[in-house]
């Protein structure tokens, strides 16, 4: 698919309105990358003037720092910001809660000042300003759906309402769970958990989560994070309902509904 | 006689003051052994803290059925304490209800507003001592609380009862309001109905000295207590961190050192002193997180929310928040002791808090969420951590390979940097 690099821009001379941080999960993980291409393909869709850093892309540092680790943390947001900078970046989108958090509140006293948005948020924003329009007829349309909100997107900065938003804007039937919002519980991924074995205990996190999302009826668990929606599938897996229950990103629901609009056409 | 008791009661309440002042002291030089740290920014968004968190409970109304039983206790303390400066008046000066001549009629209304709220405090105490000790609430039979903690509920839930009852008791007994009794302590006046006067007046008296010195016993009991968040959620509350709570507080000591590795020219010349990473004991943490450990009540909301302690791990946040208070007590005590803080091989980390649970931490911040005290147990556990990997390189194996993969492949696996966009190919 065609997603132009900062790289490529400069040397056009040109300078893109956005730029779509694609982070770790979301370049590498083979069930993140669809939530990467849904996304770009909303984008390419909606005609919005982007780039991605592509090779030049490296660690936030979250896992790091929220381990300890606090030099190698610095050592990547030293070069991050090097080359944030130094491509003149105002704006930037991400698909992932960690570096949306790690850009809005961690990278300006470290010198790197830009206007950050979540790809909920984004998406929100593209539906009220009508670039996304779905059918009447969309796949999701009177879909039990639940929302998972992901501590880095929700506690952590207060975006509670815009991908509920978007789920709304599909005419699905949103569905909470009891604990929701600020009470929402982790799915067990933050903290670099995600990057080691659980400690021991008497059940994993991931299936404590999504039991309760299961709980709901929902056959449509919506995660914004993609570390949330491994956590969360493999939560589903491990009570063998992964053929009834789906865990996607809104991202990947809004670009489904986007392609149902293409082939009503 | 009436000398005597004056005399008396003076002596009590200087002694109950000296203790008390003693005591707090002795907490405001344990809470400075802290780190410095300026929190006196934006006063505005502080006072607003402090009205809302501290005395309007805004967090406790999170469930609002409890919020209104602890407002009950909390808005009766106040009030009622009010009163308390009348006792002390006339202990003092050897009156007798000083405020009742110069207040008239309006009086009356005042002790009776009291009285109802006295009521209302006994009923929500004996609602809390049921919630505690009957259904046995998951967040109250924990073992965190095991041995004294759980007493120290106990005592002060069963002292509030008492302080209320003795004051009933002491309006009920009065023989000088006996043929115009108030509202509540009128109900329970008929029982001392076949009682002389005489004798009414001394159970009157001895309620009258019971319930002040168990005032004052009450509060010299707060520094050794839990119960000290009735003073210290203010300070807290006006102190709390403003910025978002998935803010990790940055290291410009390390931010620094990168920087220098990375531009060499901007480097200061000379020795650079060696800085500690990280917290291993008390004296490592903030002035912020032992004032935390001081301010909590140990209710348990945050353990409650806790994803990790909810599946069965050893971590709970509570618990980080009152080994922090028992090792800066211990290491008071040492201070005291010694003139100086003299090493006695232990350290927060390892003697009171394990590695164990400080891996199971998610950073959900769901514990600093629940607090209604603006306690924040996650920036704790984050300083531990800092010390045990940067000061020790104590990580779990799978760590150190996602350490290792950062550092030479810019992401947490091994992949290669080149694929980072290979993502766009399909």
């Amino acid at each position: 698919m065609k997603v132009p690099t900062m790289a490529e821009l400069a040397a056009e001379g040109k300078t893109p309105e956005i730029l779509f941080w694609v982070g770790c999960a979301g370049s590498y993980d083979q069930r993140a990358q669809k939530i990467t291409r849904a996304f770009a393909t909303i984008l390419n869709h909606c005609g919005v003037s982007y780039a991605i850093l592509g090779k030049e892309e490296m660690c936030t540092g979250d896992p790091a720092r929220r381990a300890g680790n606090e030099f190698l943390f610095q050592m990547m947001a030293y070069q991050n910001i090097k080359v944030l900078n130094g491509y003149g970046i105002k704006k930037i989108v991400t698909i992932c809660p960690h570096g949306f958090n790690i850009f809005k509140n961690e990278y300006p006293e470290l010198g790197g000042n830009y206007e950050v948005l979540h790809h909920t948020v984004f998406l929100q924003q593209l539906i009220d300003e009508g670039r996304v329009v779905f059918s009447e007829d969309n796949a999701l349309k009177g879909k039990k759906i639940t929302y998972h909100d992901s501590c880095y997107l929700g506690r952590s900065n207060g975006v509670y309402e815009a991908p509920r938003k978007v789920l709304e804007a599909f005419n699905a039937e949103v569905v909470e769970m009891a604990r929701n919002r600020s009470n929402g519980l982790c799915c067990g991924a933050g903290g670099a958990q995600f990057f080691k074995e659980e400690e021991k205990g008497e059940k994993r996190i991931n299936v404590e989560r999504s039991d309760e999302a299961m709980g709901t009826g929902a056959t449509v668990i919506a995660s914004a994070c993609p570390y949330c929606n491994t956590m969360l599938t493999d939560g589903v897996k491990n009570r063998e309902k992964e053929n009834t229950v789906q865990v996607l990103d809104i991202a990947e629901l809004v670009a489904q509904s986007l392609q149902s609009k293409n082939n009503s056409k | 006689m009436l000398l005597i008791a004056q005399v008396l009661f003076i002596i009590v309440l200087a002694l109950a003051t000296w203790l008390f002042s003693k005591n707090i002291v002795q907490i405001r030089r344990n809470i400075l052994l802290g780190v410095e740290e300026d929190l006196t920014d934006q006063p505005q968004k502080r006072w607003r803290n402090l009205l809302l968190l501290a005395f309007g409970q805004k967090k406790m109304f999170r469930n609002p059925l409890v919020a209104v039983l602890h407002f009950i206790v909390y808005a009766g303390f106040i009030i009622i304490n009010i009163e308390v400066l009348e006792i002390i008046l006339d202990g003092i000066l050897g009156t007798h209800r000083l405020f009742r001549e110069p207040l008239g009629s309006f009086y009356r209304f005042v002790i009776n507003f009291f009285e109802f709220f006295a009521i209302g405090v006994i009923a929500a105490c004996a609602i809390f001592l049921i919630r505690r000790n009957v259904i046995k609430l998951k967040r109250f039979i924990s073992k965190d609380l095991d041995g004294w903690p759980r007493s120290d509920a106990n005592y002060i839930l069963i002292a509030e009862i008492t302080l209320m009852s003795l004051f009933l008791i002491m309006n009920a007994t009065d023989p000088t309001v006996h043929n115009d009794p108030f509202v509540v302590s009128g109900i329970i006046s008929p029982l001392f109905s076949g009682v002389s006067t005489e004798t009414l007046h001394t159970i009157e008296r001895t309620a009258w000295w019971i319930h002040i010195i168990g005032i004052l016993a009450f509060l010299n009991y707060l520094p050794y207590s839990k119960h000290l968040h009735i003073l210290l959620a203010f300070p807290n509350a006006y102190y709390a961190r403003l910025e978002p709570m998935g803010k990790l507080d940055n290291m410009p000591s390390v931010q620094n050192e990168v920087k220098y590795a990375m531009e060499p020219e901007t480097a200061p010349t000379g020795e650079s002193q060696p800085t500690k990473f990280g917290a291993k004991d008390v004296m490592d943490l903030s002035w912020k997180n032992l004032l935390d450990a001081y301010a909590c009540t140990e209710c348990g909301r945050c353990t409650a929310a806790c994803p990790a302690n909810m599946t069965g791990k050893l971590l709970s946040p509570r618990k980080i928040m009152m080994d922090t208070r028992d090792r800066l007590d211990e290491v008071g005590k040492n201070i005291k002791k010694n003139g100086q803080f003299v090493p006695d091989n232990k350290s927060l980390l390892y003697d009171f808090i394990t590695e164990e649970e400080l891996r199971a931490c998610t950073t959900c911040q769901a514990c600093v969420q629940e607090c209604p005290v603006s306690i924040s147990p996650l920036d704790i556990i984050v300083q531990l951590r800092r010390s045990l990997i940067m000061e020790e390189s104590k990580a779990p194996q799978e760590w150190n390979t996602m350490f290792s993969n950062i550092e030479n492949n810019f992401a947490p696996w091994k992949f290669n940097p080149d694929e980072r966009d290979e993502w766009t190919k399909d």
